[in-house]
């Protein structure tokens, strides 16, 4: 069985400690989150977990066949239009350059881009259109783990809630485990088998939240409530600062 | 294959932006026609008698000859500097040793004046083709030398990252993520590079040979014959002009297309 697990995992910047004793198992088919407040680590715990980075101290075994990362920032090709950079991963895995073309355009349109988008350089794309390339680009090579760095942070409440759902339908029909990043709570919850809660200075975890229930039958009612509830968990008020955001 | 018939069918719009060049280029002529009633024949000879000096030249066999032995040494001092300096440049890039090393070789290669580099190679060399090429690849060679290697070092490591997260193969990594880079910084190091080379090589057979089109602008000099001087200077300027806005902004247009 193919799986990710990370176990004891510490990390230093020079001097300073961005990440102490990170311990969980990521298995075939699930998806799992980490929440966590900005400069909390979940970016470097990524680039560990993917191999970007080199792991010091601690371990990460990764048993999949294969992953692909959509980036935090896109890290598109400037010099390549939407279409090539989408196509650029399944290039690399050999695939024939028109069938990577045709299946690039295809995933791009589903990802709510426009045909006379196709051409434009990265310069002429607003940054979500960026996230949603970068994005594409990552989940047309099929991999069986995917690495999500706030991949629809500069989305519409629209587009996001569309681009979540395509996400399940296609992780559940390619069976695709995923490692996802996010600020936003409802996302979390409703994409999520389980939640890491990330607090930061430095980076460990301090709270998991699990949910059985099955992603395609989570409602807008479900995210709500799940969301109430754990935004007062005390938990996530504490490493979120929450408190201290109470108008007096 | 594609990419050549894109330039060549933007081709046209192009040359319809050359307009005001054509304009300031008119205006310049008619300044100089100016001069020539201000200052007399023998000063400025006008504009049409320069042109007709250049069409007469230009029908003559010795003319062209002078003229393919001085493109003869400027195309092959400038194909060594580009060869040499792209190659090293880019190995200085790839190596941070290395381009620390190569710093002071190229500030002294660009801080010596041209002038003292043809000395030393009459010197070296005597009267003849060697000097001229050994003159160009020195003065050129350092510009491309740090143009290729500055976008060696400027190669974007978030990018590479990327390419390592898709297992991009190196051939791909080197045509799709290094290569796009590094022209952009390699293509303008061309262009001046050229640009020197043709000033160089004049200079240098000016000064040390007895063939070429610096030979013949010395030969008019001596012998007070501005109008072929003139002549000489319009043909270099002319065919300088030829080659940087017929050919090579166009591919650099389409090149970097992809810049803001
Ligand atoms: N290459 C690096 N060298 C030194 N420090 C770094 C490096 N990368 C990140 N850091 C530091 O590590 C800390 C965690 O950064 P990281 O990018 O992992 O945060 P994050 O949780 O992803 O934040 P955000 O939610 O804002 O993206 C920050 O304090 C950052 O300054
Ligand atoms: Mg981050």
């Amino acid at each position: 069985m193919e799986k990710l697990e990370v176990k004891n995992l510490n990390h230093h910047f020079g001097f300073t400690e961005i990440l102490r004793d990170i311990s969980f198992t990521l298995n075939k088919g699930k998806i799992l989150s980490i929440v966590g407040p900005s400069g909390g680590g979940k970016t470097t715990l990524l680039h560990l977990c993917s191999g970007l980075l080199d792991v010091e101290e601690g371990s990460v075994t990764n048993t999949f066949d294969s992953s692909s990362f959509a980036f935090q920032e896109g890290r598109l090709l400037p010099w390549k239009n939407v279409v090539d950079n989408i196509a650029l991963g399944l290039l690399a895995k050999g695939e024939k350059k028109s069938i990577a073309i045709q299946k690039a355009k295809e995933i791009a349109l589903k990802f709510g881009l426009e045909e006379e988008d196709f051409l434009k350089f990265p310069k002429d794309l607003s940054g979500g259109m960026k996230q949603r390339v970068s994005f594409a680009r990552a989940l047309v090579v099929k991999p069986s783990l995917l690495f999500l760095d706030e991949p629809f942070s500069a989305l519409d409440i629209g587009l996001k809630k569309e681009l979540q759902t395509h996400l399940i339908e296609i992780s559940r029909e390619e069976n695709i485990s995923i490692l996802f990043i996010t600020h936003d709570m409802m996302e979390a919850i409703r994409l999520s088998d389980e939640i890491l809660l990330l607090k930061a200075d430095p980076g460990h975890i301090v709270k998991k939240f699990s949910y059985d229930l099955i992603q395609e039958k989570r409602d807008d009612r479900f995210v709500y409530e799940e969301s109430a509830k754990i935004l007062q968990d005390k938990d996530i008020i504490e490493t979120f600062e929450l408190n201290t955001l109470e108008l007096k | 294959m594609k990419f050549f018939l894109k330039i060549l069918k933007d081709f046209p719009a192009y040359l319809w932006s050359g307009w005001g060049a054509i304009a300031s280029i008119l205006l310049f002529i008619a300044l100089w026609d100016f001069g020539n009633q201000t200052y007399g024949n023998l000063v400025l000879p006008s504009p049409l008698e320069t042109f007709q000096t250049l069409y007469v030249m230009l029908h003559d066999e010795l003319v062209w000859n002078e003229i393919n032995i001085t493109l003869y040494r400027a195309s092959v001092g400038f194909g060594l500097s580009l060869v040499f300096g792209s190659i090293l440049g880019l190995i200085a890039g790839f190596f941070a040793t290395a381009s620390m090393m190569s710093r002071p070789v190229v500030t002294i290669l660009v801080g010596m004046p041209p002038i003292a580099w043809i000395v030393l190679a009459m010197i070296w060399f005597g009267m003849g083709d060697e000097t001229v090429i050994f003159t160009i690849l020195v003065a050129s060679f350092p510009i491309i030398f740090v143009g290729a290697l500055q976008g060696t070092r400027t190669l974007d490591g978030d990018l590479k990252e990327m390419a390592d997260s898709f297992h991009l193969p190196w051939h791909m990594k080197f045509i799709d993520v290094y290569f796009p880079h590094i022209f952009s910084y390699i293509f303008p190091a061309w262009v001046s590079g050229l640009g020197m080379a043709w000033k160089i090589v004049i200079m240098a057979e000016l000064l040390a040979t007895s063939d070429g089109l610096g030979a013949s602008l010395a030969v008019a000099r001596s012998q007070l014959d501005t109008p072929t001087a003139l002549a000489l200077v319009v043909i270099m300027i002319g065919s300088l002009m030829f080659i940087e806005y017929i050919i090579l902004e166009p591919i650099k247009r389409e090149v970097e297309l992809w810049r803001s």
